[in-house]
């Protein structure tokens, strides 16, 4: 078999995953187009394992161990999001920018309802 | 040189059995994964997660990687995607087509992810347009062979892999602990 097809399979499948990173809003959304990046990365290590013929296997014990930590990032990283959901009733990455540069103007309207720390001590220093 | 590698190895027109299996399974595949990405019903996203995960498994079979394809069917359609699922329930996602689950700089994503990708693939089939896999011989995974260079070469690293996967329990739980009445989270 050629080695171009799981080569280039795996590139496409990075970029599919990397697409949905970047163009997804839900939290959960993202975590799953991590993991399809991850996929991507398992199967170039199976492909070039098998392909190299490599003596200690250590494409194939890499590939289990990315598949171990994946499973400890999607474990981690769901508890954040629920944890975010539930004290802010949202898990929309765009409306988490509590560390974000306040816009020119005035911010969104739903962040002065959405945040309780910062925004008001920072506006008031503002307006002082 | 190149004369002998042509005589060698087989036509680049004429893919073995193997080859076409995988082509297959791999359109398959990105063809789920694009539409993971893509739809709008946030449930239906986690499903067809499934359908690319299973195919990767295929592939791995085909790769003679068969201790992983049992691994990756039992970690990741097997708890991931139940694991998002669940996530997806908790969050309260909408059910049906949500109109907002892709978020405003698209284009740019878009953009971002096909230069990524024309630039992969160029890079990937000039570098390799002219060596194969070859799949006869013994399996390269079988799970025998898996087991004994795992527990020979890589007992550390399992190891410590161990513990990690310890702590990310214990950092779950109490990530998604509840917090008690008087404490300010």
């Amino acid at each position: 078999m050629h080695l171009a097809y799981p080569a280039v399979l795996a590139a496409l499948l990075f970029c599919v995953g990397l697409y949905g990173v970047l163009a997804r809003r839900n939290a959960i959304l993202v975590l799953m187009s991590v993991e399809l990046m991850l996929n991507a990365v398992n199967l170039n290590l199976v492909a070039f394992d098998v392909w190299l013929r490599d003596a200690l296997h250590a494409g194939q014990a890499l590939t289990l161990f990315t598949i171990a930590i994946a499973a400890a990032e999607i474990g981690i990283g769901l508890a954040i999001v629920l944890m975010v959901h539930r004290n802010r009733g949202t898990s929309d990455v765009d409306r988490l920018r509590d560390t974000a540069e306040p816009r020119q103007g005035a911010g969104a309207p739903d962040e002065s309802t959405d945040s309780t720390g910062e925004h008001p001590g920072e506006k008031a220093e503002a307006a002082a | 040189m190149i004369l002998a590698a042509a005589q060698t190895n087989p036509g680049f027109l004429s893919p073995s059995g193997v080859g076409v299996a995988f082509l297959l399974v791999g359109l398959v595949t990105l063809g789920a994964a694009i539409v993971s990405v893509t739809t709008k019903q946030l449930v239906h996203a986690a499903l067809w997660l499934v359908v690319a995960l299973g195919g990767l498994a295929v592939e791995y079979l085909l790769l003679t990687a068969e201790f992983i394809a049992w691994v990756q069917v039992l970690i990741y359609v097997g708890s991931v995607v139940v694991l998002l699922l669940f996530g997806l329930m908790l969050t309260k996602a909408p059910i049906g087509r949500s109109p907002d689950a892709d978020s405003a700089n698209r284009p740019v994503a878009l953009a971002v992810a096909l230069a990524a990708a024309a630039a992969l693939v160029w890079v990937v089939v000039d570098a390799f347009s002219t060596t194969w896999i070859k799949l006869d011989g013994p399996a390269q995974g079988s799970t025998g062979v898996t087991g004994e260079i795992l527990f020979r070469h890589w007992v550390l690293p399992f190891e410590a892999l161990s513990v990690l996967l310890l702590a990310a329990l214990v950092g779950a739980i109490v990530l998604s602990r509840k917090k008690p009445e008087g404490e300010r989270d």
